[in-house]
């Protein structure tokens, strides 16, 4: 099946990424961990733009930047530079942005997604570094705004600037692209994308080959997905009018997911790059090899070996592979004997439905026990340990629980107030499977107490049938299994 | 040459706001040095790499160390407009 | 005796004899009697810094003695108006790395020095706070735009000082002043602190009236900074081990086209006596030529303009500094640097920025960048020959105060034989080399790149053997 493109839609991403991991940002000393702080805490005269202060360059930044361009399979250009990007902005300290321009540390990589006919690829044109500016806070609405606020915390912090090309043919491609390509990150360690503002994202789309639109500054995947839904649909429906696409800057209102033409600048801005004397060049391309030794194994070769080593299906190797904490917590169940095609049943089918069904994203894995956060409000969810979901597993193996009662046991742990092991649930939840001989002697019980409902069902009323088993359920407080007790029944009345 | 409206542009590029009558003058002053400027149009570059810096020096870095930031009320302390820790300006556009 | 003109070797003897909170009266004294208008803040801190001094017994390189700042080097806790209204009222909360090292050393700051706004001149006219005077007339301009630091020294305000050099602005002032001043080598001494105008091009650099002082100053400011990129980490030279009196067998290369259309006679006959009077010495000349040299200054300004175009965006009045009211940020920040800047910075943001604009960026920034490599290569040429080359600092003595304000285009090309230097990145002095019609003239000593050494010696030597270092200007004795 080839997918035919209908409306001939082409995307092309610019993802903005926090290296948050980092421990001082970009040009100066201070702390990068200022995600909780108060405003205009975590500035020095450097990434305040203070005059006379002079920027030099966290070499962190750059074997992050080499680190991303070889896992994007992209080129690390033999020399590169710096370029000043100027433009005025509040939150912009000194006027212009530090970036490149010409020389991009990364050039020519690819990320291979599944696309809406199996495999695809998405080129990637550059990925550079550039500090990021300060935060804005809008008093009252940004149109109506009686005023704004600067917090210059986040200034200078180090970015990496990827730019795709426009190789996405629907919005689902490219929130498959965005889920992979943070992915990968998360595998380099280079960023924690759960803090705020630690992904951002600028999307371009063209319809029938058509007039490209830019919709800017979008936080999240979901909300990437969604604006290019109906920024096709408007383009779409502009052309079905007959009117044309002009060539423009929109701004995504995710409460109301929909792009809203920003309004039109009196002038265009340019921008005057220029190298930025402040700062040397790097020719930092024979870093490169030892770099890559250091790299980790990479989502793709991760699911290959998962596949060969454990034997699991590709569709559970590619979910347990879709994040590194998961994966890592996976291979930590394994790793303690517990059979490895059960243990990603668990996880990628149970553990990871529980998870999505209650909005939990994984934040933190420490080697035992995965941690969750709740995607839509970041507070801090239950956590899950290695030892929990190995002992879980083998009380399912072992015939001591249904499958039933261990997925209420996961659902415990994940909703109760304490943290408690799997074997304490099921002995407060008396979920334990009932003795077979339980289970005879309550079928016996249920027929010689309830002789109206055997005639009745042996006269033809199925329905009786069902008290019958109800009876049974009751006396062994529902830790018979109730189609075992069922058969038991019928062969008990019917020989 | 440059004219009126470049005058403009440049202004509003630079955020300079230029009066009607500064136009006319600016014109005529950046016209003279940009006249002379145009002298270097005789000096042939074509093979010639251009100087970003005297110095050759590269790879310049410093460890990933965090150090002490200044204190809020030092960052704060050469401007009257701030509220809540923030700077504090007009709407933007 | 007061203080007033001594060496800092007397001062330190002085200070050994009475005390550092005497000497610093003696100058804070000199400055309150002050014709020219040299500082802008004088500290409230100095006297009783040199009490600490005193009461520390510190032992410093330079314990209790005083020293001015040129107004666009940042000294926590004193304005640094960078000679701008934008500025006037901007405290920066951190020392420049050369201040940290003046601190270390022992020196007592007196003050910060009126300069052009932004560093952007020749004549120190420019100053939001009204021009500075040259103490030898004071109808004429001290030069810039270094004027203050280079006229408080001359006029006795100050032992010596710190300067900054973009394009010749602190050769200039001290050809003006008739004092010593040294623009080192690019990336000899570090930045930081320092408000740019046209980072790839300038340095922070010591004025005095002798040479020694300048090996002095020279041995506490320079050095690697690894908080500027751009500063060289060079092993650490030992300016002071280079003051000999002895030229005997250097070769001095004499760049005709430094000579040019326009030079006063005063002055050249004054360099041409100074260079015979080398050769006397033991050195011996030959003539140069620089022919990329007329292009020079055409290459630094659209250079030095378009950085400053970028440099002085963030002056928006958003953080501090000065602030007009505008109904939206842009409009205020529009407002604000119309009237915060000055003439002159708004002519230069404005050529820069074009300059850089699209369509225009190949024409001009990089065609001045692509100058730059040629003229840089006629310096190689010519050191390559030579150990130094000799020239006047300035064509002309210093011109009267409002001769040449309204008329940028003729003050630039006052500084045709200083911007190619900056251009260069290499080492230059201008000494005390004569006088015209009753003004200074100074020679200016260029050399090979971190050859500092050599241009000492240089200076030292033909300082030995004359006696204009130690003239003082009589309107002010």
């Amino acid at each position: 099946m080839v997918y035919e493109n209908p409306d001939g839609v082409m995307i092309g991403l610019e993802i903005h990424v926090q290296l948050n991991k980092l421990k001082s940002k970009m040009f100066c000393g201070c702390s990068t961990d200022y995600h909780d702080a108060e405003p205009n805490t975590h500035t020095c005269p450097v990434c305040l733009g203070l005059p006379g202060a002079l920027p030099v360059l966290n070499r962190e930044v750059v074997k992050a930047a080499i680190k991303v361009g070889l896992a994007l399979e992209g080129e690390i250009a033999e020399e590169t530079q710096f370029h000043r990007k100027n433009y005025f902005y509040p939150d912009l300290p000194r006027g212009f942005q530090t970036t490149q321009y010409d020389y991009p540390i990364v050039s020519k990589g690819k990320v291979v997604i599944e696309g809406e006919d199996g495999e695809h690829e998405v080129g990637i044109w550059r990925a550079h570094m550039e500090d990021d500016p300060g935060k804005l806070v809008h008093i009252g609405s940004i149109e109506k705004s009686k005023g704004v606020l600067i917090d210059y915390n986040r200034s200078g912090m180090p970015l990496i600037e990827t730019v795709t090309a426009p190789d996405m043919r629907s919005p689902k491609e490219a929130r498959r692209f965005l889920d992979k390509f943070r992915n990968i990150l998360e595998y380099l360690d280079v960023f924690d994308g759960n803090l705020e503002g630690a992904m951002r994202m600028d999307a371009n789309v063209s319809v029938y080959g058509g007039t490209r639109v830019e919709v800017k500054n979008i936080s999240s995947h979901k909300g990437v997905e969604k604006a290019l839904l109906y920024e096709i649909m408007r383009q779409k429906n502009v052309i079905r009018r007959g009117g044309e696409i002009t060539q423009e800057t929109r701004h995504f209102d995710e409460a109301r997911g929909v792009t809203i033409g920003m309004r039109t600048k009196e002038e265009a801005e340019d921008y005057r790059y220029f190298r930025e004397p402040d700062l040397m060049p790097m020719k930092v391309s024979d870093w490169t090899p030892k770099i890559k030794e250091t790299l980790p194994e990479l989502p793709d070769a991760k699911r290959a070996r998962f596949i060969e080593q454990y034997g699991i299906a590709d569709m559970h190797a590619k979910a347990l592979t879709s994040k590194i904490m998961l994966a890592d917590f996976y291979e930590g169940v394994c790793k303690k004997g517990t059979d490895p095609k059960q243990a990603a049943t668990w996880i990628a089918d149970v553990l990871l439905g529980e998870l999505n069904y209650r909005d939990l994203v994984i934040s933190s894995y420490d080697g035992s026990t995965i941690g969750c956060i709740n995607d839509k409000d970041h507070s801090i969810a239950n956590s899950t340990r290695v030892a929990d979901m190995v002992d879980l597993v083998a009380l399912f193996t072992d015939g001591k629980i249904s499958d039933r009662a261990a997925v209420e046991v996961i659902r415990t742990i994940l909703d109760g107030e304490e943290e408690k092991t799997p074997l304490q649930v099921i002995e407060e939840k008396g979920l334990f499977k009932a003795e077979d001989d339980l289970v005879t002697k309550a079928v016996a019980e249920a027929i010689t107490e309830n002789e109206a409902a055997v005639q009745d069902y042996l006269g033809g009323a199925e329905k009786s049938l069902n008290f019958l088993v109800g009876q049974v359920m009751k006396k062994t407080k529902g830790t018979a299994d109730a189609k075992t007790a069922r058969e038991m029944l019928v062969k008990e009345l019917k020989g | 040459m440059i004219t009126k409206e470049d005058v403009e542009h440049i202004g509003w590029l630079a955020r300079i706001e230029i009066s009607e009558q500064e136009k006319a003058e600016y014109m005529e002053k950046l016209n003279s040095v940009l006249d002379y400027f145009g002298q270097l149009d005789e000096v042939a570059t074509e093979d010639v790499s251009p100087t970003y810096h005297v110095i050759d020096l590269h790879n310049v870095f410093r460890e990933d160390v965090a150090a002490e930031s200044l204190p809020q009320e030092k960052v704060l302390a050469n401007t009257e407009n701030k509220q809540e820790g923030a700077f504090k300006v007009p709407r933007i556009g | 005796m007061t203080a007033k003109w001594m060496s800092v070797a007397e001062i330190k003897q002085k200070i050994g004899e009475s005390s550092a909170e005497e000497v610093t009266a003696d100058y804070l004294e000199a400055i309150k009697k002050s014709k020219i208008n040299g500082y802008v803040t004088v500290s409230d801190r100095a006297l009783e810094k040199s009490k600490e001094i005193d009461s520390e017994g510190h032992k410093g390189p330079l314990a209790g003695v005083p020293i001015a700042i040129k107004d666009n080097i940042s000294v926590q806790g004193l304005p640094n108006s960078c000679g701008s209204r934008m500025l006037e009222n901007y405290v920066p909360p951190f020392n420049a790395h050369v201040i940290e090292k003046l601190i270390e050393a022992g020196a007592v700051i007196l003050g910060k020095t009126n300069m052009d706004e932004f560093a952007m001149g020749s004549s120190t006219e420019s100053s939001y706070f009204g021009p500075v005077l040259n103490p030898w007339d004071l109808e004429r301009v001290p030069g810039g735009s270094s004027g203050g630091s280079a006229a408080v020294v001359a006029a006795g305000e100050a032992p010596f000082a710190l300067g900054s050099d973009t394009g010749g602005s602190i050769r200039c002032p001290a050809s003006f002043c008739g004092v010593v001043g040294l623009k080192p080598t690019y990336g000899a001494v570090s930045r930081y602190g320092a408000v740019a105008y046209a980072n790839s091009l300038e340095q922070i650099g010591p004025l005095a009236n002798n040479v020694e002082d300048i090996a002095v100053l020279m041995d506490v400011i320079a050095g690697h900074d690894a908080r500027d990129s751009t500063s060289v980490p060079e092993e650490k030279t030992d300016y002071q081990a280079a003051l000999k009196d002895d030229i005997k067998g250097l070769k001095i290369g004499v760049p005709k086209e430094y000579f040019g259309e326009g030079i006063s006679p005063g002055v050249e006959k004054a360099v041409w006596d100074a260079i015979h009077h080398c050769e006397a010495l033991g050195a011996s000349w030959e003539e140069v030529s620089m022919p990329h040299t007329k292009y020079a200054l055409a290459s630094y300004y659209i250079i030095a303009m378009s950085e400053a175009s970028s440099n002085l965006a963030r002056f928006d009045g958003t953080r501090y500094g000065f602030r007009e009211a505008g109904e939206t940020w842009h409009s205020l920040i529009s407002k604000t640097r119309a009237e915060g800047f000055g003439d002159e910075v708004k002519r230069r943001i404005l050529i820069g920025t074009y300059a850089l604009s699209a369509g225009y960026h190949d024409k001009y920034y990089l065609k001045a960048l692509k100058v730059r490599t040629l003229v840089k290569q006629d310096f190689e040429k010519a050191l390559s020959k030579v150990d130094v080359l000799m020239a006047p600092t300035m064509p002309n003595p210093a011109f009267k105060v409002g001769e040449k304000i309204e008329d940028p285009l003729a003050l630039y090309l006052s500084d045709v034989n200083t911007v190619p230097i900056n251009l260069a990145g290499v080492p230059s002095m201008s000494v005390p080399c004569g006088f015209t019609d009753g003004l200074p003239v100074g020679l200016q000593i260029i050399g090979k790149p971190f050859d500092e050494p050599t241009l000492l010696r240089t200076a030292y030597t033909f300082e030995q053997n004359t006696d204009y270092h130690s003239r003082r200007p009589p309107e002010v004795a």
